[in-house]
């Protein structure tokens, strides 16, 4: 399992460079993160978004894996649908089996909001595969609207910041624990920056017999707003706030995976990012306490959850 | 040697009877009546071991055909089934099933879409999906529900067309009647259907395919060209496939059934069961000396119109049925008679047409109701006039 750098860079790139996604956008850095870690041959569905609109632009192609992009809600259940032609086909003797993993992925807009019901059903059917969350927080291919995994406080185009609302009122939805309340095999939660435990939950999904998940925070600097060179720093950040907690869900045992020695503010978070600059408005300010006993009070739930393992 | 056994089924277990023979390599359904009775019919023979296709128990229409795109891309035979609602929900993936060129084989039991909720027959459903390039092909019995599901495979797959197929019958008309079915021996419609080779698959992985790229202004219109291309191989390989099929199992398919049309001067056009009740009237009509004639039209999409030009050149007047409504279009008329009008007009044809609404919701359609048509028809051979372009069959006014 233990993951040698030295080893894992000689591989041969699953996803090209030459694709079109933006400078410093977390989506190829966590892709090629994922698709290096899993040794076995892999088919790979994406999801109508920034990933499939960057990798496939007719007639060209990032993907040097097998690839199907259906729609926008549906990815889950394509995947799942050549899955059962893999294992039917094998089993009537018609292709060799060669251990293929089957791989979707989708933004959050795919998976929290419009691709829920799909993934739930795959998920529930119990087909084998990985599904990969991509979670920018928005609906960035579109250029930037609200979706369930905003954030509180977030200013998106349908989540505008005005003199009156200050940006996206609701909290996210809790999509990590739904996924794993349909007692799959694996569930985790990652981040780009903390790249060597992001690769052992892709090598313990690709293992997993039966559905996993995985929730990876994935920096968009055009939605989030700010430097294209900051990207990983800002989803470090979001893992040492405890907004975005590494953990898994292994066989129904959760557990975390890493604890910041210090937990900073969300306000540091925060900061660093446009999309809440409106917040540190002083009618607006409440908001950020707020964010902050809502962080609080999920992690030490999610603390509860993983102790009493 | 073909082996028939004549067993009495209700039109969906025809059509299910079909599945199981084909025995696809995987199967995603969803239940809707008066669809029903295929998938848990299929789901059966999943549980008896007497296919051991691959079923996948969706948790909606539009996650079926999703499935069935996923798997149809992965390079094997693939199947499902729906009807009114459920086709409605996977609109979207009908569009992309075609453009994609995936050989999905579905069986549709006609029923009328919502509002009101009607589970009954019309033709709402599938001709609301007639622009989604897929094949359509309808059946008037459940022996032809049956035929031309087992056709259906050979249509999609081959490879000039790789275009997915709609097997249509009418629901409860067909769907739930019982019928006599002669249904062939395994081993025929096993050979007649032959192995599927895909061009691409998704499982090749030494040889990674991209599927579903997207294009823009400079390869979009090429691509929407070579699918409309597709389609218009498609109506020769029905009829040899019609053809081979009559040769093998005795029952030849071609793209419409004409029934008294040899010396006719009034022609009725109508699609599936209706065409029954109408061949009966017919033939009461014709022995009372009126020269009429039926046009059963078994292929939609594409549609015949040179074929049906040709058919109708020495009818002066023509009735088209119409199970559904296209809201909007000229005078409210339905799908089928603004194809036919199309056709004879563009073929500088001029003998006059004339349009019928019957049967929505599953309304019943009587004999009277053709022999009103009849006499309409007559009206307008005498006069070369048509007093009323589009009319209603059996509705309260
Ligand atoms: C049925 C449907 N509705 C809406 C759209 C328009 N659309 C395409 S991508 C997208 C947002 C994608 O957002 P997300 O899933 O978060 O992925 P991202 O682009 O941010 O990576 C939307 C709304 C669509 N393609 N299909």
């Amino acid at each position: 399992m233990v993951i040698k750098l030295k080893e894992q860079a000689t591989k041969p790139e699953r996803l090209a460079p030459g694709h079109r996604f933006c400078a410093g956008c977390a989506e190829p850095i966590i892709i090629r993160q994922i698709l290096n870690a899993i040794d076995e041959p892999v088919v790979v569905g994406a999801a109508t978004g920034c990933t499939e609109i960057a990798t496939s632009m007719y007639p060209y192609t990032a993907w040097n894996v097998p690839w199907i992009h259906n729609a926008f809600e549906n990815v889950s259940t394509t995947i799942a649908g050549a899955e059962a032609m893999y294992r039917v086909l094998v089993r009537r003797g018609k292709i060799p089996e060669r251990n293929i993993r089957f791989i979707a992925i989708g933004g959050d807009g795919a998976t929290y909001d419009i691709g829920l019901q799909w993934l739930s059903g795959a998920l529930e059917r119990g087909h084998r595969f990985i599904y990969v969350c991509l979670n920018n927080e928005a609906y960035m291919n579109t250029g930037i609207q609200r979706s369930s995994a905003t954030p509180m406080g977030a200013h998106t185009t349908t989540s505008p910041a005005g003199t009156v609302i200050p940006g996206k009122v609701q909290w996210r939805k809790p999509l990590t624990e739904i996924i794993a309340a349909h007692r799959i095999p694996y569930v985790a939660q990652a981040a780009p920056s903390h790249w060597r435990d992001l690769m052992e939950k892709a090598r313990k999904a690709a293992a997993a017999d039966g559905p996993s998940f995985i929730n990876v925070i994935s920096d968009c600097n055009r939605g989030w707003r700010h430097g294209t060179e900051t990207s990983i720093e800002v989803t470090r950040l979001a893992v040492e706030t405890c907004y975005w907690p590494l953990f898994e869900v292994e066989n129904g045992v959760w557990k975390l995976n890493y604890k910041p020695r210090e937990k900073k503010p969300v306000e540091e978070w925060l900061k660093m990012q446009g999309r809440f600059q409106h917040l540190f408005q002083p009618q607006f300010k409440h908001v950020i306490a707020e964010i902050q006993a809502r962080v609080d009070e999920e992690w030490e739930s999610l603390l509860k959850k993983c102790e009493a393992e | 040697m073909v082996v028939s056994t004549k067993m009495a089924l209700e039109g969906a277990h025809a059509s299910a009877q079909a599945m199981r023979q084909i025995n696809p390599d995987v199967v995603a359904a969803y239940p809707i009546t008066p669809q029903t009775a295929i998938v848990q019919t299929f789901s059966q023979y999943v549980a008896d071991g007497e296919v051991d296709t691959e079923f996948i128990a969706v948790e909606s229409e539009h996650a079926a055909m999703s499935a069935c795109i996923g798997a149809a891309a992965a390079g094997g035979r693939v199947m499902t089934a729906t009807a009114a609602n459920g086709l409605a929900l996977m609109w979207e993936e009908l569009y992309i099933a075609a453009s994609l060129r995936l050989p999905i084989v579905m069986s549709v039991v006609n029923r009328a879409l919502s509002a009101p909720l009607n589970i009954h027959c019309d033709h709402s459903d599938s001709m609301g999906a007639r622009d989604a390039g897929w094949i359509q092909l309808y059946s008037e019995t459940g022996q032809e529900a049956y035929d031309n599901t087992i056709q259906a495979v050979r249509i999609a797959e081959h490879p000039d067309l790789l275009l997915p197929v709609m097997v249509m019958q009418d629901g409860f008309i067909t769907g739930h009647a019982v019928e006599l079915v002669e249904v062939a021996d395994d081993a025929s419609v096993k050979e007649f259907i032959g192995t599927y080779t895909p061009k691409y698959s998704l499982l090749d992985i030494d040889h990674p395919v991209t599927f579903g790229a997207w294009d823009l202004w400079d390869y979009y219109f090429e691509h929407k060209r070579q699918q409309t291309d597709a389609m218009s191989k498609a109506m020769k390989v029905i009829v040899d496939v019609g053809k081979e099929f009559g040769q093998v199992f005795g029952r030849t398919y071609g793209i419409f059934d004409a029934y008294a049309m040899d010396d006719a001067e009034l022609a009725i056009i109508v699609l599936s069961s209706t065409a029954g009740t109408a061949r009966t009237v017919i033939r009461e009509l014709r022995k009372k000396g009126l020269k009429i004639g039926l046009l059963k039209l078994r292929v939609f999409r594409p549609f015949p119109a040179q074929e049906l030009v040709a058919a109708l050149k020495d009818v002066k007047a023509v009735a088209v049925l119409d199970r559904s409504i296209s809201f909007g279009a000229m005078e409210g008329a339905g799908p089928l008679f603004l194809e036919v009008c199309a056709a004879l007009f563009a073929a500088g044809a001029t003998q006059k047409v004339v349009n019928y609404i019957y049967g929505l919701g599953g309304r019943d359609v009587l004999p009277e109701y053709i022999e009103r048509v009849a006499s309409d028809l007559q009206e307008i051979a005498d006069t070369g006039k048509v007093k009323s372009l589009v009319n209603y069959l059996g509705l309260r006014e």
